[in-house]
């Protein structure tokens, strides 16, 4: 009943509005589908309506207008007391029953859905072992654990009955940082292992990039960018988001999402295998190089020539094709900058050759656009602003569109 | 007797009368609990109701705020002229005077709950009854128990008043004293027994309130 389902929209919102009594509006034209299996972030400062979005799924919020979906099914139609039992629910401060057991705690949606007893006993010892707690933690207080175990105690509540999604309102956010780093990887665990739908409100932009597989990026009761944490790094819709995201972030992100068009030079020097020789050094010494790319008519990459074989060999031959060298280190243009930086630098060459999927020859990745980008990610953006902005600028039409 | 100091004949009158006091320490118990437990039953479903109809709690805590300030022995009095002599005005008083400390009670340990774990509750998908009855009564209890002993404490002291409208109880027994010449040993005779009722009521129940105290956070 729970994870065999094929993937497919769970949630879908459709143009919904809320606004509070006294015209305050809330979230406005939130259109936003959420498949089976997403992890999705929903993250803003506050007031951005992103805790109200998340309320209007349970129906904890009824939405003023437009139609909210759970698996097909418009919410609005629905006993709002079914609905949240199929729906698990986690709160910032916890919101553990104080009067009771942690196994009465973890089942009380059982009990409310009126499980037998035993079956009720086998989940919570169950759950209780996914989250490292002994067993016979069931009978104790939620005020004899500490804030991390009793939010634990609060993550498999909300998995008791078998619930396809979960709702989380900042569950973390009142923890100590050693603490929520372990309680985000003990839920992002969960959520693979058992294939769960997660729809997740923090204002921590690490937590969400850490944790979501599509981000929803609200401000003002709108929703200004919804992409995944790649896709968000790269491409940050807005200066909003790109606020929100950090700038330091960003740049230290680059090397993970940058990839090698994104920082190259266009236009390298080149000349076509007919060519003669008199020819390659005039063209060198115009642009004032010492290695020369060699492209066929096509622009595919054939190879190099260097300076050094072209004096050598000047006198015996006459065409570039004959000096031409054939064995060449070369990068795909959509290779991860993190990917390729190691071995371009390893290899001690001055640049590097940087081709399509074709292996046409697209430009070239000099040493030092590579230690500016090194320097950035070390000494971030005010060491030098001049290095890094053409890199950026070059983004959208290099890495962007010529990809594809 | 007259050689006797107080203290002798205090011990002697209770030797010598001492089921004629307990009955009557039975009796004034009686009389309290009664006004009392009609007042809970009465006086907690309207806490419960103001607490989840805010508006309304300060009007219904007001009125009986208003029932407080009138003198036991005037509320007495005027409810003895629609009632008669007898232990029924006496009930009544006690129960007016209860309903103020167990409706306030009531309500202030309702709308203490941590409004996380009533939202936690709701959103589990817990109907408004099994929030009432699972979450917010139990986690208020003890303090709606605080009110209940509050209330006893001081019916016990109504009821002895409740002598003069004839209800009997231990302030038959005090007032007795009072018209006695040299009636000091059966005032006390009236007047310990009924602190002592009050003192060991407290107890219990402060006790039984403490039980029901929901754990307290560690954090």
């Amino acid at each position: 009943m729970t994870t065999e389902q094929k993937p497919g929209p769970i949630v879908q919102y459709q143009d919904v509005n809320k606004v509070y009594r006294g015209g305050n509006v809330a979230v406005e034209h939130i259109t936003l589908t959420i498949d089976q299996g997403d992890f999705v972030c929903l993250i803003g400062t506050s007031g951005s309506g992103k805790t109200t979005t998340m309320r209007m799924i349970n129906r904890m919020l009824e939405p003023t207008g437009g139609t909210i979906l759970f698996k097909g099914q418009d919410i609005h139609k629905q006993d709002p007391v079914a609905l949240r039992r199929h729906i698990g629910y986690v709160i910032q401060n916890i919101g553990l029953m104080p009067h009771m057991t942690l196994y009465e705690n973890i089942t009380l949606v059982p009990k409310l859905l009126k499980w037998p007893e035993e079956k009720r006993r086998a989940k919570a010892e169950e759950l209780i072992k996914m989250v490292d707690l002994p067993v016979d933690y069931l009978d104790r207080y939620p005020a004899e654990l500490s804030g991390g175990q009793q939010q634990r105690i609060g993550v498999i509540r909300a998995l008791a009955a078998n619930q396809d999604l979960i709702l989380m309102d900042e569950p973390f956010g009142a923890l100590d940082p050693i603490t929520r780093e372990s309680l985000q990887d003990l839920v992002k665990n969960l959520q693979q292992k058992l294939g769960k739908t997660v729809v997740f409100v923090t204002h921590d932009m690490d937590e969400a990039l850490k944790l979501a597989t599509k981000i929803v990026v609200m401000d003002g009761g709108h929703i200004i960018q919804t992409a995944t944490p790649t896709e968000l790094l790269q491409h940050p819709a807005t200066p909003f988001v790109r606020e929100l995201i950090g700038e330091e972030r960003l740049i230290q992100a680059r090397a993970d999402v940058t990839t090698v068009g994104a920082i190259m030079l266009k236009n390298p020097v080149s000349i076509t295998p007919g060519k003669s020789l008199v020819e390659a050094i005039q063209l060198m010494r115009d642009r004032r190089v010492d290695t020369l790319l060699v492209v066929d008519d096509n622009g595919y990459l054939k190879g190099f020539i260097d300076i050094e074989s072209l004096t050598r060999q000047y006198a015996k031959s006459t065409a570039v094709a004959d000096i031409m060298q054939k064995k060449l280190f070369y990068v795909q243009e959509s290779a991860l900058l993190r990917d390729s930086v190691d071995r371009i630098l390893k290899r001690g060459l001055k640049y590097v050759p940087v081709v399509d999927q074709d292996n046409k020859l697209k430009g070239i990745v000099t040493r030092a656009a590579l230690v500016d980008m090194v320097y950035d990610t070390i000494w971030g953006d005010n060491a030098d602003h001049d290095a890094q902005a053409p890199a950026t600028d070059a983004e959208p039409q290099a890495g962007g569109d010529q990809n594809g | 007797m007259a050689n006797m100091n107080t203290w002798q004949q205090f011990f002697y009158y209770m030797t010598t009368n001492g089921s004629y006091v307990l009955s009557q320490f039975t009796r004034h118990f009686l009389i309290s609990i009664y006004g009392v437990l009609i007042a809970a039953v009465i006086g907690i479903p309207i806490g419960l109701f103001i607490a989840r109809n805010r508006k309304l709690s300060s009007t219904i805590i007001g009125i009986a705020n208003v029932i407080q300030t009138i003198p036991s022995l005037a509320m007495l009095s005027i409810i003895m002229l629609g009632l008669g002599l007898g232990v029924n005005t006496v009930i009544v008083t006690v129960f007016l005077y209860s309903l103020l400390p167990i409706i306030k009670n009531t309500y202030t340990g309702m709308v203490s709950v941590d409004p996380t774990v009533i939202d936690s509750a709701k959103g589990m998908g817990m109907t408004s009854f099994q929030r009432l009855y699972m979450v917010e009564v139990p986690l208020s209890m003890s303090v709606i128990m605080a009110g209940i002993r509050n209330a006893l404490v001081v019916a016990i002291g109504i009821t002895a008043i409740g002598a003069f409208v004839g209800a009997g109880g231990l302030g038959d027994i005090i007032i007795r004293g009072t018209n006695a010449t040299n009636g000091g040993a059966i005032i006390l005779a009236g007047a310990l027994p009924t602190a002592l009722m009050a003192i060991i009521a407290d107890l219990v129940l402060g006790f039984v309130q403490r039980r029901l105290e929901p754990k307290e956070s560690s954090h």
